[in-house]
Formats: structure tokens, sequence, C-alpha cells
């Protein structure tokens, strides 16, 4: 039966398009876009009909690779929680593709079938973190998508090399604080299955034990460099804004939130909240860490002249968001970070795609370059200020759900410096919003201080660019709009026990 | 529950209709005729939809709608009852008298960009009345940051430098203090109450501190700075850089009204009467409101821009209608309720005057305005008409809704109010009726003008002239909006 095999058939659809492409594509830039758009649309359908499949069940799905019996082999398990992140990896990578036929051909003239078939394989890498159910297989994939991230970051422009070389040494330092990690706890308890793992940690020995308290540390600290979660942050900025602009709509808006997703399955799927939040105790420090996260991102962001580099820091900002969330060790804030991680994909896609086609257009990437946009490129300033609106947290867009669920768990502790954090930031997103709209709106002005309104004619980025920015803009409003459904019938089952 | 004598989805149809309108409005930006007609149209179909529920609404009931579940436990709800429709019945119809003016000053100033100028206009009437039927405090959050947002392009129309500097100041002030003060705060009361429905005898439980009440009435009361209280009042002054109808309308009835409105609703309907006698928390909104009354009208007399004496002497009048409600008794409550309604006809009229003199002679400032009275009589006499109704003169309505507030101010006992709203009415007459004595009786040398007539397009005058009539019929039949006071208040 093919719906059993969905599970896999979701990483694997874009993994075998890479490998078609590598083969039959080599000469036939069309063919590559075309076999990779049948991945990934095959792997988006297949995550929808995961999520059915969960909601339906109203259960978590088991796959075991090779029929091998988990503890021993490699189980893939889809519940509420990964179902709705695949399918917003799935979704935005599949809005991406669409976007970037005109981009890459733009930037990236020569071999443009590798191009795709690092994009395949970050993407199946992603996927493949989402659903597995084994710590080590994890690693793997973990630096599967971080190597293809790698190559795909390199091919920008300017500074991509020094960048990416950063990011590089960062990357391996992360992943290898992971890796110590899984040795440390593989070492006491002898698996490496999720589930078997969240079973025998939960004993008192174990809760004592120093070695699973420094495989904990090294492999959160990992997670948190693949993040960019503030002080680890510093690769982030330069590695996503000298990327092209297609990587950087691909990379900016899944790998960090992959990464929150890993942090959340490590620590309730493997740990637990009992272990975390009662003998580890970190969360006051954690959630002052996010604050400062959150400021610092939102200040620098502020202070940035370039587009690209001012959607990175905000980037920072909302990983802040996220972590502070989850840390604040209680549902709502739980739900709020979770919420915010399928809004903030889409946010994020949406932004960088708007501000893509406008580097497109002009081949300025300055905050200069949105002068007149609004009557140059209408559609896609209307996407812009819709994200915008949905940054600063304007209802009914998503982000002001998000944030109404963060702020609510900050509340119900008692965490005013969290409270305060996000609405400091969000008052500077509104600072950095209508600073760019100011820009577009406004004319240059000549020594009289008149506008001046000639010679501004309306110059669209193509539709295979602006359908996607409609659909992810629209999605933001959509996701807004259907919050109840999605926390009843999604969010609601992910919040881990002892929350 | 009785047969309802309107269909159940009227007050959505009501915020929808000119919303609907928009993209006819920009189909048509070729044909401004039709365009015009487009707002017309929708405006009027507004007003009836709005009429229709007025009879039900007199006869003491209310009527909710659910429109969307948007969040476990929460809804955007609209709730249509006395007060918000009294809101609504003003904000609709002073659109309609609005947009004939506007084609007016528009067309007239050749301004570029009407068709954008239109559609933000219509939009911003839609969140207007969602905020007036707002059923519960996240609907009305929703309606007053989109009614914020959607009125930026129309404070910067001119798109000049001036007009982004007001811009800049408008936005940062609105929305600055809404999302810093008024979300917070409506996050802690859902945190405290697990409610944010609007209800006479309030949300909060027994035992809520005295100080915690305290932190949340100031952070809603400058959250919602449309109210202009004093420190947050100054984006009302920059927003004058708008094309005049927009400041007519919006920032003397929508905008400031929405402000104020919010403001009273929280007031009345989450805190609760009671509740604010009770902890003594009237005095503290008494003395915030009177302080920017004092000062505002001091302010007032110093400018000689006439649309910013204008706008500061809107701040001061709102912040009068907050100091009726802060007085926590029903005949102040009711008084600043229907003052709502009186302000805005008397402040829209000399909007409108202030337009049509721009309009009909290009001057600005007051002290250019000597003599203009003989050449602008009709438009003179509505300015006058209005500033009596601001001062609180009879024959206007201004002075029901004042003498009101007073009897309200000795209702709850609270002498040094009466000496507020007496000082204040000084100062109003002090900075509105100078221009009126300038205008009408100057000597031949003191005369700017020439004494001859020749007002500004009929589309410029007609509209203050009727504006200034309603406020004289408001003077004898109060009734008209002071029934949706009494049945909101059960007085």
């Amino acid at each position: 039966m093919i719906s059993a095999q969905v599970p896999i058939l979701i990483e694997l659809l874009p993994l075998l398009s890479g490998l078609a492409i590598t083969v039959f594509a080599q000469k036939n830039k069309n063919l590559a876009f075309f076999l990779l758009l049948l991945g990934m649309t095959g792997s988006f359908s297949a995550a929808c009909t995961a999520l059915f499949q969960v909601l339906q069940g109203n259960g978590p799905i088991h796959y075991r690779l090779g029929d091998w019996a988990p503890p021993f082999g490699i189980e893939l398990v889809i519940d509420h929680l990964s179902a709705m992140v695949l399918c917003m990896v799935s979704g935005a990578s599949l809005l991406t593709l669409l976007y970037s036929k005109r981009t890459v051909e733009a930037e990236i003239p020569d071999r443009i079938h590798h191009y795709y078939t690092l994009y395949a394989l970050l993407v199946s890498g992603l996927l493949g973190m989402v659903a597995t159910g084994d710590i080590f297989n994890l690693y793997v994939l973990l630096e599967i998508s971080a190597l293809a991230s790698y190559a795909l970051l390199a091919r920008g422009r300017g500074l991509a090399y020094i960048a990416t070389f950063k990011y590089i040494i960062l990357g391996t330092i992360g992943a290898c604080f992971y890796l110590l990690g899984v040795g440390y706890i593989y070492i006491k308890t002898g698996t490496l299955n999720m589930a078997d793992l969240s079973v025998m940690l939960t004993t008192a020995e174990m809760h004592d034990s120093i070695s699973i308290k420094i495989g904990f540390i090294l492999i959160i600290l990992g997670i948190w460099v693949k993040m960019g979660f503030f002080p680890l942050h510093g690769w982030l900025p330069n590695a996503y804004s000298c990327a092209s602009t297609t990587t950087s709509c691909l990379i900016a808006p899944l790998m960090t939130k992959v990464a929150v997703y890993i942090m959340i399955r490590l620590m309730f799927s493997v740990f637990s909240a009992d272990y975390i939040f009662k003998t580890l105790q970190w969360q006051q420090e954690v959630v002052w860490m996010a604050c400062i996260a959150i400021v610092v991102g939102s200040l620098s962001a502020l202070a940035q002249r370039d587009l690209k580099r001012m959607l990175c820091y905000i980037v920072v900002a909302e990983i802040g968001y996220m972590v502070g969330g989850i840390w604040l060790a209680n549902s709502s804030g739980f739900s709020g970070a979770v919420y915010h991680i399928m809004s903030d994909i889409m946010m994020t896609l949406c932004l960088f795609m708007a501000v893509g086609a406008v580097i497109y257009k002009t081949g300025d990437s300055s905050l200069e370059a949105m002068r007149g946009v609004f009557r140059k490129m209408p559609v896609t300033a209307a996407v812009f200020l819709v994200c915008g609106l949905s940054i600063i947290g304007i209802p009914p867009t998503c982000g002001f759900f998000s944030k109404w669920y963060l702020i609510s768990g900050a509340i119900e502790t008692g965490q005013w410096h969290f409270v305060a954090a996000l609405l400091f930031s969000s008052l500077i997103n509104v600072i950095l919003f209508f600073r760019i709209i100011e820009i577009g709106y406004f004319s240059k002005f000549d020594e009289h201080g008149h506008a001046t309104h000639q010679d501004i004619v309306v110059n669209e980025a193509p539709a295979s660019m602006l359908a996607p920015m409609i659909v992810s803009a629209a999605s933001l409003i959509l996701i807004g709009l259907y919050t109840d459904v999605i926390l009843r019938n999604i969010i609601q089952w992910t919040i881990p026990a002892g929350l | 529950m009785n047969q309802l004598p309107f269909i159940a989805a009227t007050p959505v149809l009501a915020i929808l209709v000119s919303l609907a309108v928009v993209p006819l409005i920009v189909l048509s930006s070729k044909r401004p005729n039709l365009r015009e007609f487009w707002t017309f149209a929708a405006g009027a179909v507004k007003l009836l939809l709005i009429l229709s529920m007025a009879g039900w609404i007199l006869a003491g009931n209310t009527h909710s709608y659910e429109i969307w579940k948007i969040l476990p436990g929460l809804s955007i709800k609209l709730k249509v009852d006395g007060f918000g429709m009294l809101f609504a019945l003003v904000a609709s119809s002073l659109w309609l008298v609005t947009t004939v003016y506007s084609i007016g000053y528009m067309r007239d100033q050749k301004e570029h960009a009407q068709t954008r100028y239109f559609c933000f206009f219509a939009i911003a009437l839609s969140a207007t009345i969602g905020v007036a039927f707002a059923g519960n405090l996240l609907t009305l959050y929703l309606f007053y940051e989109m009614l914020s947002l959607s009125t930026y392009p129309l404070v910067t129309h001119h798109q000049d430098k001036e007009a982004q500097g007001g811009g800049r100041k408008y936005l940062t002030y609105l929305l600055g203090t809404s999302i810093g003060l008024a979300l917070p705060a409506m996050l802690i009361t859902y945190h405290l109450t697990g409610s944010l429905e609007f209800s006479s005898l309030g949300v909060f439980p027994e035992g809520v501190s005295r100080s915690m009440l305290i932190i949340l009435l100031l952070m809603f009361v400058f959250g919602f700075s449309k109210a202009g209280l004093m420190p947050f009042h100054s984006w009302l002054p920059g927003a004058m850089v708008a094309p005049t109808p927009v400041s007519a309308l919006l920032h003397a009835v929508a905008v400031v009204k929405v402000g104020v409105f919010s403001v009273l609703r929280v007031l009345t309907g989450i805190f609760g009467l009671d509740l604010l006698a009770q902890h003594d928390l009237n005095t503290i909104i008494c003395v915030i409101a009177s302080f920017t009354v004092i000062v505002s009208s001091s302010i007032a007399l110093t400018q000689d821009n006439l649309k910013r004496r204008l706008a500061f002497s809107t701040v001061g009048q709102l912040a009068y209608i907050i100091l009726g409600a802060g007085l926590a008794s029903k005949l102040g409550v009711m008084g600043s309720m229907l003052h709502i309604s009186t302000h805005a006809f008397g402040k829209i009229t000399l909007f409108f005057c202030a337009g049509a003199i721009f309009v009909a002679t290009g001057k600005k400032y007051i002290s250019e305005m000597a003599g203009i009275g003989r050449r602008m009589p009709i438009t003179m006499f509505a300015f006058f008409i209005g500033s009596l109704s601001i001062i609180g003169l009879p024959p206007a309505g201004g002075m029901i809704s004042k003498l009101l507030m007073v009897r309200g101010a000795m209702e709850a006992d609270m002498a040094w109010v009466l000496a507020v709203y007496l000082i204040s009415s000084f100062l109003n007459a002090a900075y509105f009726l100078p221009i009126v004595y300038k205008a009408f009786f100057c000597t031949e040398e003191e005369a700017l003008f020439e004494n001859k007539f020749n007002e500004a397009p009929v589309c410029c005058w007609l509209p203050p002239v009727i504006t200034a009539i309603v406020s004289m019929i408001l003077f004898f039949y109060p009734a008209i909006f002071l029934g949706f006071a009494q049945v909101m208040i059960g007085g």
C-alpha cells in the first residue's frame, strides 16, 4: 500500500529527484527544474497526506526503515508536531522552487543542475531531520543538509566565500557538540532511539547522572549554534545576506526553524519537561538570554542599511521569540512557540522573496532600493506590507497571534522581562518596516520639499515570482484567521506532558 | 427573544459595504464621477443599514453577532448597543457630508492620487464602524489598528517632506502606544479575568489589587492614544498636514472619537462604573483629563494656524469627554456620550470652514483672516455656529452635552471639576470668538479682503452649513442621540 509508505516518500522524493537531475539533466536546465518540481510536489503532497493521516488517526505514525524493529533499526515518527513542520518545510521549499526559476537563471547561470541537486539534498536532509526518531540518524541528516547549505551559500555574491567559511567552522563545531552529546547519552543508555531513550531517561539515577547532564548541555549548545541563538548567531547574518536570492529564500526560513523544532524534539521527546525544568532548572537564564537575543537582534536590524542583512537580524530576534517561548515552561508559551515556527517560516519566506524581487528588478539591496516601490512594483510592495504587519504583530495576521500566546505565557509565569522584550521588538519592527515603507511611498524631494512624481513606471517582477509571493502572503492572513483551528487540531496535541 | 426587524448580519454588512466598494473605486479611477458615485452609494447604504437597526436599539435591545472564532475562547464578535449605535450614526452620516466636501476640495485643489484617497477613506470608515460595533476588546483592537494604518496614506497624502514628518509622528504615537500599552493591558486583563467581553458590571473579579487596576487603567487610557490625552496628543496637530477633508472627518470625528470611544468602552465595559468609583479610580482619570483640558485650551490660544488651533481645541474637547466619563456618574457618562456627537458636528463644521477659506483664498493663518466675513459670510456664519457649539452656548448642541456633564460633576460631588469646565469654556470662547469678531467687525483699514461676496465653491460651503444646522437641531432635539446614551446607561 502506497499510503503506508508516505513517511519515507516525503524525504525520498526530493532525494531521488536530486539524483535524477545529476544523471539526466546536465545539459537541460528546464528539465532540472521540472524534475525537482516533480519531487517537491510529491514530497509536499506526501507531507499533507501524512498530516491528514495523523489528524485522522489522532496519533503518531511509526515507520520502520527496512523493517528493522526499533530500537535497533531506524524509525521515522510522524506526530502532530512533525507532520505540521513537514508540511511547512516542504510547502515552503516548493514555493521557493517556483520562485527560483527566474532568479537562479539570473544569478547562477552556469551549472544550474548542480544548484538544484544541492537544493534537493538540503530539503531532503531537513525533512529527514524532522521525521526521524533516532538521534544518530538526526546527526547524519543534520550534516547532509548542512553540507548542502554550505555549498549553496558559497555560490553567492560579495564576501559569500568568507562568510560561508565562517559558517562551516561554526556549523561543524555545532555538529561536533551535538555528536559528542549523543555519544555521552549512548554510553550511558546504550540506545539511540528517541522513544526508547525517553523511557530510560526517566529514572532518578539518570536524572542525577552527570554524564547525561553533560550530554544534554552539549546537544543543546550544538543546536543553538545551528539555529543562531544569541550569542552564537555571529555566522548567520553574513552567511545569509551574502547568499544568492534563492538560497536565502530557501535557507533563512527553514534551517533555523528546523533547528528550533529539533530543540523541542530533543527536550521533550528524548529528555522530559520534568528533567529540564525541574532537575536542570535553567529556564530563568535561558529566557533572559532569549530576551537579550530579541533586543540585540532588533537593535542590530535597526542599524542595517542593507535589506537582506536587516532581515537576517530579524531572524535572530525571532529565534529569541521561539526559544524564549519554549523555555517559559508553560503551555501557552509552548503553543506560542510552536505556532510561531509555523508562522515564522511563512513570514521569513515571504519577506526574503519580496526583497529578492526588489533586488532582482533594481540590482540594489540597500534600503534605497525600495524608492518608489509602491508605484513601480505594487504587488511586491503589498506583499512586503503584509509581511511587515505580520512581523510587527497587527491582527489578523499570524504574527499577532504568536505574540499573543508568547506574551500570555510570559504573563502567566510572571516573566515580565520577556513581555517587555517582545513588545520592544514589536515597536522596533514598526520603525524598521515603516522606515522602508516611507522610502517606498515618498519620492525623492526636490529643493522645495515637494515630491516629484514623474518618470515612475510600473515594472513588476515576473509572474513566476509573484505567484509564490502572493500565496505566502495570503497564508500569513489565513494562518492568522484559522488560529483557533490550528491550535485545537494540531498544536494542542503537541504540548508535552508536564507543561 | 423577539423577532429581529433586520437580518442578523446587518452590522457586518454595515462594516463591509465600504470595503466592498474599494475595488469598484479602483476600477473606475479614470472616471471621477462614477468613482465618487460609488463612495456615495456606499455611504448611503451604510447609513441605511445602520438606521435599520436604530429602532430596535432604541427599544432597549442589543444585538450580538459572532463573525469568526479566532482563538479558543475568543472570537471576532460584534455587538450593537446604544453607545455603538450613537457613534456609528454620527460617523456614517458625516461620511456622506464629507464626501461632498471632499469632491469639492480635492477637485478644486487638483490633488494627485484621488483614487487612493477615496479608497483609504472608505477603508477607514469600515474600521470606524468596526470599532463602534466591536463586541469585545480583541475585535475593538483589531479595528483600531486597521484604522491607524488605513489613515496613514491619508495623513501623508501630499507626499512631501512635511507630510513625511507628520505621518511619522502619527504612526509612532498611535502604533507605539497601542502596541506598547493597550496590547499588554488587554493581555493582562485576559489573564486576570479570562474574558474580554464588555459588560456594564465590569469583568474584574473581586481581589484584583488596586495598584494593578491603576496600572491597567493608565495603560488603557494612554494606550488608546487616538483619544489624545496629554502627553500623547502631539500626533494630532502633526496630522494637520493632511488635506482638510481628512482633518475634518478623521481628526475631528472618526479617528479621535474612536480613541475616546475605546477609552469609554474600557471604562464602562471592562472596569465598570461601580468599580471605578469603589476604588476611587475616577479621580485619577479626572486629574489626567482636566490637565489636558486646561493645557491644550491654553495652547490653542497661542496658535495662529487655524487648523492647528482647531486641533488643540479637539485635544481639549476629547479630554472633556473622558472627564465626563471619569466622573463615573450616570449623567456625566451620558453627557460625555452625547458630547461625542455634538462635538463631532460642531468641530467638523469648523474644519470645513477652515478648508473653505483655504480653497477660496489660500489663507491658513488666523492673522490673515481679518474681514473675511465680508467676503465669505455663509462660511463664517457656519463657523460662528460651530464655535458656539464647542463653547457650549445656545442655540447649539454642545450646550446640552456640557450641561449634562456639569450636572454629572455635581452628582458625583466633585466641585473642582466644575471649575475645570468653567475655565475651559472661557478659554474656548477666548480662542474662537475673536476669529469670528475679526471676520465681521473690523474697520476698513484692518480688513484684508475686499468687501465683495465671493464664496468658495458650493461643494465647500454647503457641507458646513448642513452640519451647522444639525448642530442647532441638536440643541432643540438632543433626543436624537440622547436616546441611545439613555438606553446604554439605563438612566
